[in-house]
């Protein structure tokens, strides 16, 4: 019995190893995401800066553009920021999805960083976060002028991203009806 | 040429760190004292070698040799050296050299200091120490080898990360790793013991010297990099349990854990199995942490997931070394001598329970850090936790752990009373209930938890300081019996009282300033001045400046408040090698607080963006994380003297000590 004891911590390590194998074998980056080729849920989200507009589904049409969540408190997103403002410098339109955030907080980082996005919403309780099946910010989702999802980067847009993959894709959509 | 000479010089050091790991296992197995004696020849052959290829590599990027590919990729002409030698551990393939490094400094270090261990332990766990180095060589050398060459040869590299362009990473990742790595002699002796089949106070007294000095490094590491944070990501955070922070989190608090618990083995011979079992599993969350987190597992900024083989190799690593380790543990542990009891009300008793809050702690950071990971296996969705995990785990578990800590050193060994026990403690709890009452009736019921933090902080502190109050005798005995007595204090007496101290000292810092810290964000041009917390914060020029490899706009300010005037500076730097902007803010540094001051682009009307924060207290933070360092150097220097005089056979003398020491 006292033996069995002192096998507790192998069959742990064991337990945590095999999660481990498992979580190794796929991308992390690559994410089923279920609303690939799908409309955008529905969401209506209060503004960050109180004299602005907020963010709602319907805003999402009309013209391709990124839909990024971010977060003031995801130091992932603050790497990610320098290239989301070279986008919009490209003249690319971005919308940011401020994710279980303080509305104070998510203005302060903007103010701070830099404002990249045309419309910005704060989700603080995370439901459209959940809708749009966010597990980890920053997630960028590509939405073509239907209002539909097409791509979804997980983790910060790269530079290299941006050129080798978004870029093409976002260029593909434009040339779409 | 000198890629090639670094490039055989690896090869060589893994030959020599397998003969280190086999020869002298088989050794001290047939007592053989010249099998024996290779394994020391060559770790210090082994560290040789390894040096000569971290120099080849350091040489490199000091010629800028952009026919390597990493000094292509990290490193350019424009970069000043010092940021060109720093680049040698910037990257994954630099930093593995600089981790194989000091894997066989520690080696050698046991080989050319251990002479006074037995001499069957000394090969083990410099076999062990091998045996590790040997895994690393090899993830080195056939998956991220440091010295590809590029063909052609470009004129000039890319750049160094302009974030990591910091004198904080020069220094910052070798102390890291000094750390990490240290624990990996814990790993080597515990094996070492279990191959043996013998742990006792000597070998306990050996062991901790070398995991005081990691848990320095690693202490000291921690407190540069969440210091390095705070002033580079440019809004004053200071933690942000990013898996990389919570990788170096959790073997420190495991460490930590061994700290004490092999200090219960050392004084009185008990815990041994738990002490084994905590040293095979700190340096286990060391690798755990600094590799897991970079091998595709998370997604983190700091990944290289790119490779999938390095993932494989590395989950090989850590599931071979520590899953026989601990597989011996389970096989040779139940065999080992149990310790000598100890009652409910003990100093023991106490340091188990610290013991099991530690651990506590860090199996919560463990699965905050890796719950994506474990959802994805059982749900198949992945989702990660943010502060509010850890604010709802983490700090409650470790409020108790701070109640425990003022108690722990006030307690005899083996057994006490509760009613002395608590006489010994009324100053320290009469000055935090004070603290508490007086917080919670200046700022009202809203401000509850932070009242009790900062009656815990001054628990802390005056608990600390309480233990030399009783020491000495304090008000007790006559003033020149109090002089001698406190003249007679051993070091590790003091070494504690700081670190203690420094963990109130950090408690209060943090409550303060999550507390207390305020804001203003205006748009400013020279002339203009705000109001912060007391101070006048004035503009008073704005002029664009050149550095050696980036552009900035450097705005000075002027701070007139209560106690003087303060000159500040601070910029928004243009890397324009990789179109990066970096925010360097300014610092307003004083044992009250800090402003900071961040500044963003100019705005269309000719202003400035102007972000700035007072932080109360802010340093104390790190302040306090230093004083937890310098105990344990106290500490260390305390042990070096008992060490040299461990060698005299002296168990009686031994004994009186231990009556003397409480």
């Amino acid at each position: 019995m006292r033996r069995l004891l002192f096998l507790i911590p192998a069959a742990a390590f064991a337990l945590v190893i095999a999660a481990f194998a498992f979580g190794l074998g796929r991308d992390p980056s690559i994410l089923p995401s279920t609303l690939i080729d799908k409309p955008l849920p529905a969401f209506d989200l209060p503004p960050l800066r109180p004299d602005a507009a907020g963010l709602k589904t319907a805003d999402l049409t009309g013209e391709p553009r990124l839909l990024n969540v971010f977060a003031s408190w995801c130091v992932a997103c603050r790497v990610e920021h320098p290239v989301l403002l070279r986008i919009k410098a490209e003249g690319v339109p971005i919308d940011g999805l401020d994710w279980k955030d303080e509305p104070a907080d998510g203005l302060r980082y903007l103010v701070d960083q830099g404002d990249p996005y045309r419309l910005t919403g704060n989700d603080r309780a995370g439901r459209a976060g959940i809708d749009l099946g966010v597990a980890a910010v920053p997630e960028t989702f590509l939405i073509d002028r239907h209002g539909r999802v097409r791509y979804k980067q997980v983790g910060p847009i790269t530079p290299d991203a941006w050129d080798r993959v978004i870029r093409p894709l976002m260029d593909r959509l434009k040339a779409e009806r | 040429m000198t890629a090639e000479i670094g490039q055989l010089a690896l090869i060589l050091a893994l030959l020599l760190a397998a003969i280190q790991g086999i020869v002298p296992l088989a050794g001290a197995w047939r007592l053989d004292p010249a099998l024996m004696a290779v394994g020391r020849a060559a770790s210090l052959l082994q560290l040789l070698f390894v040096v000569i290829a971290f120099v080849a590599l350091a040489a490199c990027y000091g010629l800028d040799d952009f026919s390597v590919a990493l000094v292509y990729q990290h490193s350019n002409i424009a970069q000043p050296l010092v940021y060109k030698l720093g680049a040698t551990w910037g990257s994954h393939e630099g930093s593995m050299l600089l981790w194989v490094l000091i894997v066989a400094v520690y080696g050698a270090a046991v080989a050319i200091f251990g002479g006074t261990l037995r001499e069957t332990l000394q090969a083990r766990v410099i076999a062990v120490q091998g045996l590790i180095g040997a895994a690393f060589l090899g993830f080195l050398i056939f998956t991220s080898n440091p010295f590809l060459r590029l063909n052609p040869v470009p004129f000039d590299g890319v750049e160094l990360n302009p974030v990591l362009q910091d004198p904080g990473l020069v220094f910052h990742p070798p102390i890291l790793y000094c750390g990490y790595v240290g624990f990996s002699i814990a790993f080597s002796f515990g094996v070492a013991a279990l191959i043996e089949g013998r742990a006792d106070v000597g070998w306990a007294r050996w062991m901790r010297p070398w995991v005081l000095a990691a848990w320095i490094f690693l202490t000291v590491g921690i407190t540069m990099g969440s210091l390095w944070a705070y002033y580079t990501l440019g809004w004053g955070g200071w933690w942000f349990w990013d898996p990389v922070e919570n990788a170096s989190l959790m073997p420190w608090l495991l460490g930590t854990a061994l700290l004490h618990s092999s200090l219960v083995l050392e004084r009185r011979g008990a815990l041994i199995a738990w002490t084994i079992l905590l040293a095979i599993l700190t340096f286990s969350l060391s690798l755990v942490g600094t590799f897991l987190v970079r091998s595709g597992v998370l997604t983190s900024v700091h990944a290289f997931a790119l490779d999938a083989r390095r993932g494989v190799y590395i989950l090989g690593i850590i599931a071979v070394m520590t899953g026989s380790a601990l597989l011996l543990f389970a096989w040779r542990a139940p065999a080992l001598r149990t310790g000598a009891l100890f009652s409910a009300l003990s100093r023991e008793y106490a340091i188990t329970l610290n013991n099991l809050l530690l651990l506590a702690a860090a199996a919560t950071v463990f699965l905050g850090t890796f719950y994506p990971v474990f959802m994805d296996v059982l749900h198949g969705d992945k989702i990660s936790v943010g502060p509010p995990y850890y604010r709802a785990t983490f700090v409650p578990i470790f409020l108790a752990l701070f109640v425990l800590a003022a108690f722990g050193p006030m307690l005899n060994w083996k057994r006490d009373a509760p009613r002395p026990l608590l006489a010994r403690l009324r100053w320290p709890a009469a000055l935090a209930g004070a603290m508490f009452l007086g917080v919670a009736l200046v700022f009202g019921i809203q401000r509850l938890v932070t009242a009790l933090a900062l009656a815990l902080g001054v628990w802390l502190i005056a608990g600390a300081l309480m233990v030399l109050a009783r020491r000495w005798r304090l008000g007790a005995a006559p003033w020149a019996e109090v002089s001698s007595l406190a003249r007679a204090t051993p070091l590790a007496v003091i070494g504690l009282v700081i670190a203690h101290a420094g963990l109130g000292v950090t408690t209060i810092g943090i409550t303060v300033v999550g507390a207390w810290q305020t804001n203003k964000v205006l748009s400013m041009s020279p002339g203009d001045s705000v109001r912060l917390a007391g101070n006048t914060v004035t503009m008073v020029g704005l002029r664009p400046v050149v550095g050696p490899n980036y552009q900035a706009n450097q705005a000075r300010f002027e701070i007139a408040g209560p106690f003087g005037r303060r000159a500040l500076v601070s910029e928004r730097r243009l890397y324009p090698a990789s179109q990066t902007t970096t925010t360097d803010a300014g610092i307003a540094v004083g044992v009250l607080g800090n402003i900071y001051i961040s500044v963003a682009d100019r705005n269309p009307d000719g202003g400035l963006t102007v972000r700035m924060w007072n932080h109360p207290l802010v340093d104390w933070i790190w302040a306090g994380g230093l004083m937890m360092a310098f105990g344990g150097m106290v500490s260390l220097a305390d042990r070096g003297l008992r060490v040299a005089r461990v060698q005299r056979p002296a168990p009686v003398w031994s004994a009186a000590r231990e009556a003397a020491v409480t």
